[in-house]
């Protein structure tokens, strides 16, 4: 079967050790996690995590009843066929020597990058986007010599006004 | 009235319909140990290793269906119970775990007897709790019931750090749970249902496989209803025995690995398969490219995750077994099948899988068997894991609902002794047999001093054969013969049995086997008797590791070696 990347979206309580949880599960079914990403959701209470995980559809099926099973996850979303925002921010701290800073700018500029730190010899580039063209943009600014690279992984989004992972309100009137 | 940590928990179990715990107790949780004489329909059962406490609150669980209780301090206490959580996870079995913890101000210090028992048991529980406040226990003890019983049950650890047993709240128990990630199915979708039904109505050559699931979900009669309406042959998984009576005449035995080899050459030719309450596991299913190659499967499972998770499913049903089953049935059509029946019946005639051949000694079987007829099948059998285990699944004919009480998904050397004295205290009025090996035996002998005090019925049937006996057969027919630390040397077991006060008998002679039996079923309490065994009979069939099940081998032609 197909191995191709999924995204998947979970809505979790936000108690201590879910994200443990979730992450001794992948672990200890041997699934493949390319990038997991945990925040604040809309709603309170609640934690919204983003999935990349590389598999077979059957595989990525058992990833999402398996992160169901847990009783902290409300619900999980497979958006990867939908028409979805994906983004992720990377920090990137390139040597930046005033022979080279101009053209590094250009590159920037033409990613709609951002800098925002500046010393005598490199910036710190703030970049957004898919996963593929924070990949492109690393690449270009490669031969220029990268100190450090963070990268956050990848949220998602459905457009449009359906909701990622919709979870009944009602069913989270008790949790505080 | 405000109350301490250790009320609020006893309250909370009382509650929850608990009245007995098995469990040791230790430095951080006296005090709910202190508070245990205020509540005297809490009984607690002090047994000899908290890993006995485990499984005996298993055997409890498994034969009543209720939440098993077990309690145990911090640290190696709390770790010794981790096999019995791993079994009753791998086996859907419902239990709450107690341990004590150190108390709050000393976590992720390294105290003395501190361990991170919610971290080990994270991949081996349904879910589990550290109590961070005396006001939020009664709320996390009725979370764990509930979360234990209901779904596919399974096991709960609740770790309470001192402080917050002795710490002080108001009680009030509530009413009902909020947990908004867990949605027990109930209900299976009728649109599956009457897909399954019509693919049942149209099948040739159906076969129902039930598993536990059938048997905790109480779905008997609906089971029998479904095979006797369409005439639909019925086997078995190994925890799936006495969900069916074997006696009956569509039961036709267990499938797997030394499941009979009838049962896994039908599944080999089945045309749709309907799998009950069961999980694919590899012991069942052999080399899984191999299993069921001309049917279309039909998966009904209260766990969503067990769907398509090794095989194929075709139709899957989510939900409670027991509801799904009744609307199934009134879908069903009459059917007779013969064609299929008589096939099934050729193929027990060809390959009877479970004949016990004539030996002047004991072999293992024949006692197996003679349990079974001086009980006339009366009995909850429960066992250790091993050898003895298969003979025993295999010579027993299990009528009776859920008479059967054995670890299949972890087999659990040293299950037997506990569980049963788990199982004889859950059901005083029940003959409970323990049929054990003398490896298996060993590893929880510990319990008939637990035995010996609450005075527990259990009768105690060893079959001793001097080996780790699965795996020297393993080696036999594997390894060359090499019999690597598989020889055992077993203490007097009568003599032990004697130093506790149980009274025993070793039977050396097949003449003395039937009346041991009886002498053990005459006498009140515990009984051992410790039966001396050919020592290299072999459990057939056998289906090798990795083989799909038609290539099972069956009972080569072998020359009895009596001593």
């Amino acid at each position: 079967m197909l191995t191709t990347k999924h995204t998947l979206v979970a809505m979790v309580t936000d108690k201590p050790g879910v994200l443990n949880r979730a992450a001794s599960l992948f672990r200890r079914r041997g699934f493949n996690i390319d990038s997991i990403t945990v925040g604040h959701s809309e709603l309170p209470h609640i934690s919204r995590m983003t999935i990349v995980v590389i598999g077979n559809s059957a595989m990525v099926e058992q990833v999402r009843k398996q992160l169901e099973k847990l009783v902290d996850v409300i619900k999980v979303a497979d958006v990867t066929g939908a028409k979805t925002i994906i983004r992720e921010l990377a920090l990137i701290k390139v040597n930046a020597p005033s022979t080279t800073r101009s053209e590094i700018m250009q590159i920037v500029d033409i990613f709609r990058a951002k800098i925002v730190d500046v010393s005598s010899d490199s910036l710190i580039i703030e970049a957004t986007g898919d996963e593929d063209k924070l990949s492109s943009f690393y690449n270009m600014l490669r031969g220029f010599g990268i100190k450090e690279l963070a990268r956050t992984g990848c949220v998602a989004m459905i457009r449009g006004g359906a909701k990622s992972a919709a979870i009944d309100k009602e069913s989270l009137k008790d949790i505080q | 009235m405000k109350k301490t940590g250790s009320q609020i928990l006893c309250e909370s179990l009382i509650n929850e319909g608990v009245d007995t715990m098995f469990g040791i107790l230790g430095g951080v949780i006296i005090p709910f140990y202190d508070t245990l004489p205020q509540y005297p329909q809490l009984k607690h059962i002090l047994v000899a290793h908290e890993q006995g406490g485990a499984h005996a609150a298993e055997g409890y669980a498994r034969a009543t269906g209720k939440v098993g209780v077990c309690i145990a301090t911090s640290g190696p206490g709390a770790t010794n119970l981790v096999t019995g959580i791993a079994d009753a996870y791998m086996d859907s079995v419902p239990l709450v775990a107690i341990t004590g913890q150190v108390a709050r101000s000393l976590i992720g210090k390294d105290a003395f007897q501190e361990i991170d028992i919610t971290g080990i048991t994270l991949p081996i529980t349904k879910h589990n709790y550290l109590v961070t406040d005396t006001a939020s226990l009664a709320g996390i003890v009725k979370e764990a019931f509930f979360l234990a019983r209901t779904g596919r049950p399974g096991p709960v650890l609740i770790d309470i750090p001192k402080d917050v047993l002795t710490g002080l709240a108001e009680f009030n128990y509530p009413e009902q749970v909020s947990l908004p990630g867990y949605k027990p199915k109930v209900q299976g979708h009728p649109a599956q249902i009457n897909k399954a039904a019509k693919l049942i109505n149209d099948s040739k050559k159906p076969l129902i496989i039930a598993g536990r699931g059938a048997i905790i979900s109480e779905s008997y009669n609906e089971l029998k209803q479904l095979a006797e309406t369409a005439q639909i042959p019925v086997i078995t998984t190994l925890l799936g025995i006495s969900s069916f009576p074997e006696s009956h005449i569509l039961s036709y035995g267990w499938l797997g690995m030394h499941g009979m080899a009838y049962a896994n050459l039908a599944v080999e030719e089945c045309d749709v398969m309907i799998a009950i309450g069961m999980r694919f596991d590899d012991r069942v299913t052999g080399k899984i490219s191999g299993f069921a190659p001309n049917a279309k499967i039909i998966h009904i499972d209260v766990d969503p995750a067990e769907i398509g998770k090794n095989v194929r499913v075709d139709i899957p049903i989510v939900g409670d077994i027991k509801p799904i089953l009744q609307n199934l049935n009134k879908a069903i059509e009459q059917q007779d099948h013969i064609d299929w029946i008589s096939r099934m019946d050729y193929l027990r005639k060809e390959h009877p899988s479970i004949n016990i051949r004539d030996a002047d000694c004991i072999i293992p079987q024949y006692v197996i068997r003679q349990i079974y007829e001086s009980t006339q099948g009366n009995a909850i059998v429960v066992t250790g894991v091993g050898q003895h285990q298969m003979w025993a699944a295999q010579h027993f004919w299990f009528d009776k609902p859920n008479s059967l009480i054995t670890s299949g998904g972890l087999g659990t050397m040293g299950y037997g002794l506990p569980a049963a004295m788990g199982a004889k205290v859950a059901c005083p009025d029940e003959n409970v047999w323990c049929i054990d090996g003398d490896g298996s035996f060993q590893m929880n002998i510990q319990e008939l001093g637990t035995i010996a005090r609450e005075n527990i019925g259990v009768k105690i049937a060893i079959l001793n054969n001097g080996f780790l006996g699965m795996v020297r057969q393993w080696q036999e027919l594997f390894y060359q013969r090499r019999y690597v630390a598989t020889p055992l040397s077993c203490p007097d077991f009568v003599k032990v049995a004697d130093a506790y006060n149980i009274p025993g008998i070793t039977i050396k002679n097949k003449i003395d086997v039937i009346p041991s039996i009886k002498t053990a079923m005459e006498t009140e309490g515990p009984f051992l008797l410790n039966f001396i065994v050919e020592p290299e009979e072999n459990v057939y069939p056998m289906v090798p590791a990795g083989a799909s099940l038609s290539e099972v081998l069956e009972e080569p032609i072998k020359k009895v070696r009596c001593k």
